[in-house]
Parts: C-alpha cells; structure tokens; sequence
C-alpha cells in the first residue's frame, strides 16, 4: 500500500542507512574503538544476513531448518575458489572478481536450496528438522573429503576482500530485498503456508513450488554471507559450518522473534557481541550466555513484557508462531 | 445447462466404502443443499470435488471439464472455491492479506518486481487493494481489514473465509455447514449474505448444512445423503417429506 516508492517513509530510512554507515565509517576510521571491537562489525553484518535469510524459511514459511549452515558453507567455497582463480589466473579487477565471487557464491547455495526444497515438499516439522540438519552435516564431511577444497587442512589464501562497507552494503541489500518480498504477493503466499497449507491449496496455490521458492531465497542469501565469510577470514575449515553455526543463526532468529526482520537484525547484533563482551567472564562465558539466552526467551514470554506492551512502554513485536510439529 | 455433473462417484478407503454411487447434477445458477446424518459422506463428497481426495470411481465434471485426478490448487484454478468445517484460515495474516493472498493468481506481478517493488508493483498492490475491500465490504468485514484473522470472532470468521473463497473467483462456491456453531440470529444473517453473493457474483453454490430449516428456505434443490450413498433428491419439499429421510434423521 502506498503511491511508490518515493514516500517520506522510504526517504527517512534511507536518510537511517547514511547515517549509520557515516557512524560506522567514523567509528572505523577513527581511534575510539580498539581493533578488537572493529573485528566484530563484519561478523555482525554476517549474521545479519544469515538470519535474516533464516528468517524466510524459519519464521515466514514456518519449517524449522538445522541446515543453513550448510548452504553458508557451500556459497563460502564455491564464491572463494572464484576468486583465488581469478586473482591468480586472470587480470579481473580485485572488486569486479570479489563481487561476481559473491553472485556465484549465492547462485551455487540456491542451486542446492532446489536440492534440500524437493525433500522439504514430503517432510514436516521434526523430521524436515532432521533432514535438514544432516544436509549441513553432509556437507560438511564432503567439503572435508575433497582436495579442492583443500580438505581437512582448510582453503587457505583466500583474498581479504571483506571490509566492512562490502558487509554494511549486502546488509542493506539483503534487508531491503527480503522486507520487500515479505510484503509482495510472494510473500503472502509463503506466509499462508505457513498459517495453513490446507488452505493455501483450495484457493489455488501450488504450496511445493512456493515452498522451493522459500528455500532457495533463504539458501542464495546464506551463499552470499558464505562468501563474505570466507575473504574476511582468508582461510576456510570445514569445522567453521558445523550444526553449531546453524543452531547458533537459529537461536539469533527465535530470540528476535520469527517472522520478524527487525527482531533478526537487533538478535544478530546483541547475540554477535554478548559473547565478546563475556570474555572476562574467561571460563564461565559459555555458562553466562546460555544463561543470557534463556533469561531473554522466558522474558519474551512473560507477563512482564505483555504488560510493557499493552501499556505501550514496549514496542510491540509479533508473537511467536508455535512450530507445528506435524500439521495435517 | 448443467455447471457441474458428477456421475456414480465413489471412493474406498480400504474396506470401507465412504462413498459408493452418487449423482449429482448442478445447475448454472442454482444453489443446492447436501445434507445428511452426521458421517453419511457429505464432506468426503466435498474433499472429492476439490480434489483433496482422488475418487475410485466416477466422473466429476465442471462445465464440460473433467476434474478428476487435478490437485487441490489446479481444481481452484478451473473454478470451484470452497470453505472448511473447521475454519481453515491464516490466522497470523491480516483479514485483508487472507483475502489478498487469494488474489494471487490473478493480478500477476513478476518476482524481481516484488524484490525491488518497482514497475507494476504499486499499482497491482493498489488494485489487489481494493478488490479486496470491496469482496470484504459485501461481508460487511471492511471494518476490521487489518485485524489479524485470528482475533475476529466466530461469526466473522466463517464470512472471511467465504469471502476468500469467493476472492478466487470461482463458478461454483462448496460451503462446509457456514452455520455451524451460530445462533439463530447469526445464521439469519448469514444466509442473507449468501443470497446477496449469489445475486451480486451469480455464481452457484453447493452448501452443506444441518439445520433443516434453514436448507428448505434458501436451496432449491436438495440432495440427501446416508452412509455414503444417495437417499433422496429433490425439490426441500419433497426431500424433507419423504419417510426414509425423517427415519434417517429421527430414526423409526
């Protein structure tokens, strides 16, 4: 709804995106910051992304899938074996390379989402879960088993291509792609599917094809976090996409609340520092920040926070949608 | 001219045979009733002709076009729209997006346009708008446009879901006992309602209901079911006075 896009809405928020990357750049470029902190800003524009991205299937389609970190794996790989053959064996520039690196990375995730969205037309809840949880796994153990991939040892000289105005710009790209598919036809429908397949179908939906498409989108956005999580480290093990990671973007989605993309954004920021900000903590840090997430979750749900909100001291979040198990 | 022509339809599920050879021929125009003691098959009959359930036997035509062995979505596509015994709606989605997403195959948009909201989007948004609010305006739901679908009541949300299916655009309307769990006032109403649809869109509509009463007033026509097979058909009159439908119903 609205005239276009030119509305005093969209032009606040894009006057939002220049400011905080003017912030951003100022905290960079100057000295308030220690280079520990700088470190941090480009693995939460990457969990941004990924969350986000997991926010399509998770909290959009309604299917719980363990598997994103896979398809991160997979656009990691095939965007950084781009460019170390374009670095060495043709004159590409360094940008253009990194950039279509970037594009290839999220093409080759979406191909596999095609892959992982034929099972997901069969499968429900948990044992979509399952089934998904072992195409990261599978993954994983192929990426260690190939030579290519420089095996076990890791894929190692990847260009550091990654700086944080290439993280800041697919952020806002992912963001701004994905909020406005949500909003779209497309959208709507994979939201339907969601609250009730059933009868997506009677009114003419074809649920398999639109469930595809929910995975696919997902996968191509994880692919491009993929990559720019590749030239940031210079150096890719297989041990870096474990379940843990997928379970790590899924923890990030279910605390900022599913079928929200603000909530994703705010959860990748405070989930991506909490632990950092632990570190004194030494030995305990892990034990803090499960403890941090459960006291956020039980938060989520308490009568406290219904109270904030009804008395509008809270900004209202949508409620989270109950995975079902099995539905049908 | 008949819309929809349904020959000795039958399905068996295992041993037990749901519904064994029944006829049922609809006119353009006409609103028919299907009723029957609770378990004769009526809603079987439904998930039939939408394709939930793929028939045994027979033939299911609408308009001279065989339905049989189509999906769910593609039976939605050749015009028949139905609603649910138990309300099936998205009830995390506004009412209007319920309505909306039932415009989907109508108002094509491409899938770069709804990434960028660039060339038609705005305008197939606005549109979609508004015909929205006009099928819900008929429900007198206008009102409650952007409330999420699961916080209307009762009543309200068995209209959402008829007008939804009307968002299709169908030729045939199958409604799943649209009373129940109303009051009188409630199904008086209602049933004004589905003679506005009926007059305004001129589609025809097959109903499933209980009330007895209410069926002889608004149907013409009236088919009885009992244990999966036909019992009677006919005109309200001559259904409800025939002796083996008030043993069926009252026993002997």
């Amino acid at each position: 709804m609205g005239k276009g896009i030119f509305t005093v809405k969209n032009l606040i928020k894009l006057a939002a995106v220049i400011a905080v990357y003017l912030i951003i750049m100022t905290v960079m470029e100057g000295n308030f910051a220690t280079r520990h902190f700088k470190s941090l800003l480009v693995p939460i524009g990457i969990n941004i992304i990924l969350a986000v991205s997991l926010n399509i299937t998770t909290g959009f389609l309604g299917e719980l899938s363990l598997g994103h970190a896979g398809f991160m794996a997979i656009g990691a790989y095939s965007g950084a074996l781009f460019t170390i053959f374009a670095e060495n064996h043709t004159g590409i520039p360094n940008s253009l390379a990194f950039l279509i690196g970037i594009i290839i990375g999220g093409i080759v995730a979406a191909l596999f989402g095609v892959v992982i969205g034929i099972p997901v037309l069969r499968l429900k809840g948990d044992y979509l879960a399952i089934v998904t949880l072992a195409f990261g796994e599978i993954v994983r153990s192929i990426v260690n088993f190939l030579s290519v991939t420089g095996g076990a040892r890791g894929l190692s000289g990847i260009p550091r291509y990654t700086n944080y105005k290439w993280t800041y710009a697919f952020v806002i790209i992912t963001i701004v792609l994905l909020a406005n598919f949500v909003k779209s036809r497309y959208g709507r429908v994979i939201s339907s599917i969601r609250d009730n397949s059933i009868a997506a179908e009677s009114i003419g939906i074809k649920v398999s094809n639109y469930k595809i498409m929910a995975f696919v989108i997902a996968a191509f956005f994880a692919g491009v976090a993929g990559v720019l999580f590749g030239h940031n480290l210079s150096i890719l093990k297989p041990g870096n996409f474990d379940y843990n990671k997928s379970i790590e973007i899924l923890v990030i989605v279910v605390l900022g609340g599913m079928g929200s993309i603000p909530g994703s954004v705010i959860s990748a920021i405070i989930l991506t520092l909490l632990p950092e900000f632990l570190r004194g903590a030494s030995n305990y840090r892990m034990l803090l920040y499960s403890l941090a997430l459960i006291l956020i979750m039980l938060f989520n749900s308490s009568e406290i926070r219904q109270r904030l909100e009804d008395s509008g001291k809270f900004p209202k979040l949508p409620k989270l949608p109950k995975l079902k198990a099995r539905a049908r | 001219m008949n819309l929809l022509e349904v020959k000795n339809l039958g399905i068996s599920f295992g041993g037990l045979r749901a519904v064994d050879n029944v006829n049922l021929l609809i006119e353009k125009g006409q609103l028919y009733g299907l009723i029957g003691p609770n378990g004769a098959g009526k809603t079987t009959v439904f998930n039939l002709l939408t394709g939930v359930y793929r028939p045994t036997d027979g033939t299911i035509k609408l308009d001279g076009v065989d339905l049989v062995g189509k999906s769910p979505s593609e039976i939605c596509k050749s015009g028949i729209a139905r609603t649910f015994q138990n309300i099936r709606l998205f009830k995390k989605m506004t009412v209007l997006d319920n309505v909306k997403t039932a415009l989907h195959n109508q108002q094509g948009y491409s899938l770069a346009e709804s990434f960028l909201h660039l060339g038609s989007y705005f305008k197939r948004e606005k549109s979609m708008d508004e015909k929205a609010l006009e099928i819900l305006k008929v429900f007198d739901l206008d009102g409650q446009a952007h409330y999420l679908a699961g916080n209307l009541p009762y009543g309200k949300q068995r209209k959402l879901e008829i007008a939804r299916g009307l968002a299709t655009n169908p030729k045939l309307l199958l409604l799943d006992e649209p009373a129940a769990g109303m009051n009188p006032n409630e199904t008086a109403e209602l049933m004004d309602t589905i003679q506005l649809v009926r007059k305004r869109y001129g589609i025809t509509i097959l109903l499933i209901e209980h009330d007895m009463k209410l069926v002889s007033g608004i149907c013409e026509k009236i088919l009885v079911l009992n244990f999966g097979m036909e019992l009677a058909a006919g005109t309200p009159e001559d259904v409800l006075n025939n002796p083996e439908v008030i043993t069926a119903y009252l026993g002997e």
